[in-house]
């Protein structure tokens, strides 16, 4: 029980004005979308935030063509007249920092002390990061030759964060792109077509296409796309691998996870702790490389799982927009079903479930963070991604188990390690088969930090140096980078 | 009587072994003016699936090897194929200046790749100096089992699909040249005697159209080099079917195989490991 209550601290939603509703983003104008309108919700509350249209593949015809006029234009301008629009765009994003918090906290879900502390400091940080890689090509190693038209599907799970990910280095480089943002939290996008403006960026040079899974298949499917960038599922990322077999388009993707976090005896408890909250809670579990599948040492098993419980019990459930909640809402009914339907099947298969004592919020969409023990590698809640705030236990003896044991999945995009031994620490994380392996952290962000998975978690790498590599004519710099006798 | 020459019975190079096709199958080669030179081994789907197990199996030991052992062993593949430079030149045929100069130039490309081996996590690894008290280092490391439906041309092309797949620490199953399949299988016998560990290179001949999308759909390669696809129909059906479990694909291209190759052959088959670590006392 708690020893005190907390009052509650509701951020002010004064700061953003939600048209009823929006167009698309093309050459520079907000315009109608042919296709018919959406609502985009709340998932908090159910309340609809505001119509949406959707670009029909006439409409993504458009975008493509004004991306193609725009890329020559973009693409003869000096890297270091790039770099300045990304300086600004990187500006007008802390400028409105408040506004895009509160914004992406109402469309997603999300808290605001993780929309305002996380996703937009970070947002920014991406902008100014590729700012300063736009004059600078040269020194990467991937030629300085732009790919074209970059499509250019993003998931809902860090909706503004995600767009950076994508539109920085595509511009950084002189590509021009069509961005289409999830349907269940397009604002965000649309707000950053607004600041596309107040940043002068020449029209074409970002076009904002909405809808839903059909106008991201027009966006990837289109005969004058260069460059195809998709985060997402596996099972879409598949589809559009498939999708652009056999043309020239350069595909990056970024898919699923189910990330080990591994926690060995030696480890400190209560950091471990923390990192196993953080790995598993932080955006409701909404996170490609959670660490959903928990790996304990069986010796520390009893005392570690207390430990967990008892700070699970002081996780704060609820209003997104209050500054103190730490775990928000699921961002869509589908979601919650999805969730729903795998924990029910968690406990079908004979795992142990348990939820900490939460009063969940009577609308909107809301799941309790939720712990499975006894859970076995063969359990489908250890082998799919479930995308929420469920944890599965699993235990180990040896250090060698536990390596079997994580990378035994599909997957490969994360993982994590606790323990206090070093040596241990770079034994693991050289045999763990995964594109990101946080050690006595997790779910640590940075746009200097390549981060990308193995195996079916998709290909290529966003962040960093390497980054740029999914935004350049690779082929065209391959006889310069060998052949510089 | 003039001293009748003993043929030599080519067969496919699996796991460090020179099996026969478990089909029992072979078909003949023949010279570009239509001469037989041999029957060789026509390779099954079931014999691509024992080279992926040996590639599979060879993984483990040839990816924890050191970078600097590879380079050694790449290098010691060059000084045996050197070695072997007046056979290899007479099996390839055609001009013998032309044939001499195409082994020198697989030598000379097998020694590059070589040397690239602790060179590539330099150029292609990263220190990442992110915002916050946390060591951050990107390194490069290999994607695992890598199919390669290899060119026509059978050494120096062989060798520049081969190489820049394995030096990085992959392992392969290489889908021999249809037509002129003998000096690969000539090479086998070069990778069988040079240290390379059995089952690194796994040599099929026989049939691109029939073993190529056994491959591309096999859910334990994880890599498709469809450099010598000549079809482009049969190369879209593999690149789709790799779209099953998510394959690194490396599509048909026409190659200068004298050019100067760059370092992509090498990047398209490695990952990015990051690694975050806290600083502080």
């Amino acid at each position: 029980m708690a020893i005190f209550e907390y009052a509650p601290a509701p951020e002010s939603t004064d700061v953003v004005d939600i048209k009823p509703s929006y167009g698309l983003f093309i050459n520079g104008e907000f315009v109608d979308g042919s296709g018919p309108t959406f609502k985009t919700i709340n998932p908090a509350t159910e309340e609809s935030l505001a119509e949406i249209s959707t670009a029909t593949s006439d409409d993504v015809d458009r975008a493509v063509q004004a991306a193609r006029k725009a890329f020559g234009v973009w693409s003869a301008l000096p890297g270091a007249e790039r770099a300045k629009y990304l300086f600004r765009i990187a500006r007008i994003i802390q400028e409105r920092a408040r506004e895009l918090a509160v914004l992406e906290s109402l469309d997603n879900g999300k808290p605001i002390r993780e929309s305002r502390d996380v996703d937009l400091p970070l947002v920014a940080a991406h902008f100014f990061y590729y700012a300063g890689w736009a004059d600078k090509l040269e020194y990467a190693g991937f030629g300085t030759k732009p790919l074209g038209v970059a499509g250019q599907v993003i998931p809902w799970n860090f909706p503004l964060l995600m767009l950076a990910w994508k539109i920085a280095p595509a511009l950084a480089c002189g590509n021009t792109v069509v961005l289409k943002p999830a349907e269940t939290t397009p604002l965000t996008a649309l707000w950053f077509a607004d600041i596309c403006r107040q940043a002068d960026l020449p029209p074409g040079v970002v076009n904002i296409v909405t809808g839903a899974g059909e106008t991201g298949a027009a966006v990837v499917a289109h005969p004058d796309v260069n460059k195809v960038a998709f985060t997402g599922s596996t099972e879409v990322g598949r589809i559009i691998a498939r999708t652009v077999a056999g043309t020239d388009k350069k595909l990056t993707l970024e898919l699923g996870g189910k990330a080990a976090n591994i926690v060995f005896e030696d480890a400190a408890i209560d950091q471990a702790v923390e990192g196993i909250v953080n790995g598993i809670f932080f955006n409701q579990g909404h996170v490609c490389c959670a660490g959903s599948r928990l790996l304990v040492q069986e010796s520390i098993q009893d005392e570690l799982l207390a430990s967990l419980k008892r700070r699970l019990a002081t996780l704060r459930v609820g209003d997104p927009l209050d500054k103190n909640t730490d775990v928000g809402a699921i961002n869509s009914a589908d979601q919650l079903a999805k969730i729903r339907e795998l924990s029910e099947i968690g406990e079908s298969e004979g795992a142990l479930r348990w939820s900490p004592a939460c009063e969940l919020p009577e609308r909107g969409f809301w799941f309790p963070p939720t712990i499975f023990t006894g859970v076995a590698q063969s359990h489908t809640i250890a082998r799919d991604e479930i995308f929420g705030p469920v944890l599965s236990v699993l235990t180990f003896r040896t250090p060698a188990e536990a390596v079997e044991k994580a990378n035994n999945t599909p997957y490969g995009l994360s993982a994590g390690i606790w323990t206090e031994k070093g040596s241990r620490i770079l034994w693991m994380a050289d045999k763990l088969r995964a594109g990101v392996v946080w050690a006595n952290t997790f779910n640590k962000f940075d746009p200097a930090s390549p981060f990308g998975g193995y195996k079916e978690s998709g290909y290529g790498r966003e962040g960093g140096l390497l980054g740029l590599e999914a935004y350049l004519d690779v082929r065209a710099s391959a006889a310069r980078l060998g052949g510089l006798s | 009587m003039s001293r009748l020459t003993v043929r030599k019975t080519y067969k496919l190079y699996i796991g460090g072994a020179f099996p026969r096709s478990e089909s029992g199958r072979s078909y003949p080669v023949t010279s570009p003016k239509g001469e037989f030179l041999a029957n060789a081994s026509q390779a099954s789907r079931k014999d691509a699936r024992d080279a992926v197990v040996a590639a599979r199996k060879a993984f483990p030991g040839w990816s924890g090897a050191t970078p600097y052992n590879r380079g050694q062993i790449l290098y010691r593949v060059a000084e045996m194929l050197e070695g072997r430079r007046a056979q290899f030149a007479e099996e390839l045929g055609g001009g013998k200046r032309a044939a001499l100069e195409a082994v020198d130039a697989a030598v000379d490309r097998l020694v590059w790749y070589a040397g690239w081996s602790d060179k590539i996590a330099s150029v292609h690894g990263a220190a990442n100096p992110v915002a916050g008290p946390y060591f951050n280092l990107s390194s490069p490391e290999p994607t695992g089992v890598v199919a390669i439906v290899a060119p026509a041309d059978p050494l120096l092309g062989l060798v520049s699909v081969v190489a820049p797949v394995i030096v990085t620490g992959n392992t392969c199953v290489v889908v021999a040249s249809e037509p002129s399949p003998l000096a690969s299988i000539t090479l086998a016998e070069v990778l069988a005697t040079s240290d390379l560990p059995g089952g690194v290179v796994n040599v099929l001949t026989g049939r691109q159209a029939e073993l190529a999308p056994w491959l591309a759909s096999h859910m334990d390669v994880n890599g498709l080099d469809l450099t010598g696809v000549t079809d482009a129909d049969l190369a879209l059906r593999c690149e789709q079917a790799a779209a099953e479990n998510l394959k690194r694909v490396l599509r048909p291209a026409q190659e200068d195989w004298t050019a100067d190759p760059g370092i992509r052959r090498m990047t398209r088959f490695l990952e990015t490991k990051t690694v975050w670590h806290p600083v502080g006392i």
